[in-house]
């Protein structure tokens, strides 16, 4: 049955030339065809032809299949591997070809003989992958040992970022603690380094510097004015890296890293520290709220110190009040109050309306100003132009401000650098208030002539002495070192000498502030007692106790303003008594400090004659040297040159 | 014909040679690359050093503390004016 449709299909499907020839009859092609079937001699020699036949033609079939397949597969890959092979190519260095950065420090800030103020150094912070690291929680507990934290804790903020890669632990730690950290070798935990600002001088200059934030960007003060100086341009490379995060090979350098610049500031740590330690003294002593003082180079302009009280600690800002991060002598302003005088005199004599010789009657110590009055402490009856100064008569400055014409006085006190900024470069500075004349009222120019109505940072108020010091050239402060703004003549030299031998007599016997006399040195200075504002818009029995002064006078060096803000009235709060001790400490020192020599001399010898001949009447017997007799063992210590030791013990 | 057959295996000895030369200036890159990290690690490390012993310096060298041993630990004090020799020049 099988054999014969097999037959049938044989019969009729393979009709070759061969069988056409033979078939004539039905029959013998049956049999024909069952010999094929089952066997013949003949089976061989058909089998071989159909064989042969077919062979080729498949094999045409199958090779040109196959050769197709293959052309097409390296013409794909021809195709991805050379003519467009940008995709792949993209996709593999993206896998592997990656840009980090190359991380740089900021410069440093040092003060005027290189001592470092702020320094960047690098500290490590720690991450972690919290996929990789809570598929491993057996370890967390000893992470959260190395870390210092509660493990519970630690565990609830990986989860709450479990579908993310990265995470803190700890930001800005020492680099030996991380090392500690990773010595545990927890997977999925990494250390980054960046770089830390530190003020080793702490709270003494942290308004001068300011401070930086948590990306090193600098936020207040020299920080934020020189942000682009100091910081650095962080470089970039190329790098390959293999699956596990390893750099295998740098490919090439993208950018250079660029270092911050360092910068060096005209501020003398020495005077500094002294400035801010007799401000501390000086608010303690008197119940002050606030204070600020600077020093400035004469000469230069250079800004030598500047403290302002309270302050705070730059090292760990956010902690503190806001409050405390502001540079009051530079960004709040105040009524100057009698620090005006000498301003006021100078003009004057400015105008030739008066000389130093000319009569003032302040009889009977005051005078009428408008709706109010002028007022002096006492009354001084008749005082000459100096005695006006010395004794700081508001009536006496008065009567004088009323010979010089409104628009002249305005002119010659803008001049002097109050009512618009002192271009430090300072940032957020104050520019202070001067009104112009058009704006004044009828009793404007006489109050301001004692300085109230106008309000001036201290710093404008220290530039406008330094300029008075300066032969009547002002020079902008500056803070850095090296730069140098131009000197402008704003007063005639002899008028800025007279002016100076004025306030000479300030701090000499019978002036107001001779706890601001030093020995040896002759003391240009005037103070200033400013009653402060109340929230009615009159002035309340809150004051503002001032010293401004120079020294030393034949060849001034340095000027200073001390300004206290609201001392305890019970205490005491005339400028001399609470801000000129403040001056004499921190002038006797930088004197000192910067090798001043002394333009008095015989004052000095004659204090000096004066405790001898005391001496030797107490004790009853000549003393060649100056030096205490020893009469405790700490004296038998080896005495250092400028100091001794002391015969009762530490003062 | 012998010419181009000369060439032909010039060109593949050349080949083979470039390639090797490859090969030993990658692995060159690779091993100086190797140094160049640990050269650059050991300077960051002596820069953290420094930068470290600098603060220590500064903070040690502070102003207030300075003051405070030389009064405390040391019992210097501050000549008063009468301990004060003035030499006329």
């Amino acid at each position: 049955m099988n054999g014969a449709s097999r037959n049938s299909r044989g019969g009729t499907g393979r009709n070759g030339p061969g069988r056409n020839g033979q078939g004539r009859s039905g029959p013998l092609d049956a049999v024909l065809a069952l010999r094929d079937k089952f066997g013949g001699g003949d089976r061989g020699n058909k089998n071989r032809g159909r064989a042969s036949y077919n062979l080729r033609n498949r094999l045409i079939l199958v090779g040109g299949a196959l050769g197709l397949c293959s052309i097409a597969l390296v013409g794909r890959a021809l195709d991805l591997q050379v003519i467009s092979n940008d995709f792949y190519r993209q996709q593999g260095d993206a896998r592997s070809l990656r840009e980090i950065p190359i991380p740089t420090s900021r410069g440093m800030i040092t003060d005027r003989n290189g001592e470092p103020l702020a320094v960047s150094t690098p500290v490590e912070s720690i991450w972690a992958n919290p996929q990789e690291l809570l598929k491993n929680p057996v370890r967390i507990p000893q992470l959260a040992k190395a870390l210092g934290v509660s493990p519970d804790a630690l565990t609830r903020k990986l989860s709450q970022r479990s579908g993310k890669e990265f995470v803190y632990l700890k930001r800005r730690i020492n680099p030996d603690e991380a090392k500690r950290i990773l010595a545990e070798k927890i997977p999925g935990v990494f250390s980054q380094r960046e770089f830390r600002r530190f003020y080793p001088q702490g709270e003494a200059m942290s308004h001068i510097l300011g401070f930086t934030n948590i990306d090193d960007l600098g936020q207040e003060g020299l920080e934020l004015a020189f942000d682009d100086w100091l910081r650095g341009k962080p470089g970039a490379k190329r790098v390959i890296r293999d699956g596990a995060g390893r750099i295998v090979e740098s490919v090439d350098l993208v950018k250079a890293a660029e270092p911050g610049r360092d910068l060096t500031l005209t501020i003398d740590r020495r005077i500094q520290f002294l400035a801010m330690r007799e401000l501390r003294a000086a608010l303690e002593r008197t119940g002050a709220s606030s204070g600020s003082t600077v020093v400035l180079d004469i000469a230069t302009g250079e800004v030598l110190a500047m403290a302002n009280l309270p302050t705070y600690n730059p090292n760990a800002v956010g902690v503190g009040n806001p409050d405390t991060h502001r540079n009051r002598a530079v960004t709040d302003v105040i009524e100057p109050g009698s620090t005006m005088k000498p301003l006021t005199v100078a003009s004057a004599l400015e105008a030739g309306v008066i000389t130093s010789h000319t009569k003032f009657d302040t009889n009977p110590g005051w005078m009428p100003n408008g709706k109010y009055r002028t007022t002096d402490h006492h009354n001084y009856g008749v005082l000459d132009t100096t005695g006006v100064i010395t004794k700081s008569s508001n009536v006496g400055a008065a009567k004088i401000v009323a010979k010089v014409p409104n628009q002249t006085y305005y002119e010659f006190l803008k001049r002097f650098g109050y009512g618009h900024k002192t271009n430090s470069g300072f940032p957020g500075e104050s520019s202070g208030v001067l009104a112009p004349p058009s704006r004044w009222s009828g009793t404007t120019k006489q109050t301001m002539s004692y300085g109230y109505g106008l309000s001036a940072t201290p710093l404008q108020i220290a530039q406008a002495y330094a300029a008075l010091g300066n032969g009547g050239k002002l020079i902008a402060p500056t803070f850095v070192k090296g730069e140098r703004h131009e000197p402008v003549q704003v007063l005639d030299p002899a008028i800025a000498g007279t002016i100076m031998r004025m306030m000479q007599t300030v701090t000499e016997p019978g002036g107001t502030a001779t706890q601001a006399a030093i020995l040896g040195y002759h003391v240009a200075g005037k103070t200033g007692t400013a009653r402060k504002f109340n929230e009615f818009g009159g002035y309340s029995r809150r004051y503002v106790s001032f010293f401004a002064g120079v020294v030393p006078v034949n060849n001034p060096r340095f000027s200073m303003v001390v300004v206290i803000n609201d001392p305890d009235p019970a205490k005491g709060y005339f400028g001399g008594f609470v801000s000129g001790p403040v001056f004499k400490s921190v002038m006797e020192g930088s004197l000192r400090l910067m090798d001043v020599a002394p333009d008095d001399i015989d004052t000095w010898m004659a204090a000096q004659a004066a405790a001898e001949a005391k001496r030797t009447k107490a004790s009853g017997k000549p003393s060649g040297v100056v030096l205490p007799a020893p009469t405790h063992a700490s004296a038998a210590l080896p005495s250092p040159v400028g100091m001794v030791t002391p015969p009762g013990g530490a003062r | 014909m012998s010419v181009l057959r000369l060439l032909l295996s010039v060109l593949v000895v050349a080949n083979v040679v470039s390639a090797l030369a490859v090969v030993q200036a990658r692995h060159e890159h690779r091993q100086l690359f190797v140094q160049l990290s640990r050269l650059e690690r050991s300077r960051d490390e002596l820069n953290i050093e420094f930068g470290r012993l600098q603060l220590e310096q500064a903070t040690w060298s502070e102003s207030n503390r300075i003051d405070q041993v030389a009064r405390d630990r040391l019992g210097m004090k501050f000549p008063e004016g009468a301990e004060t020799v003035v030499i006329r020049p």
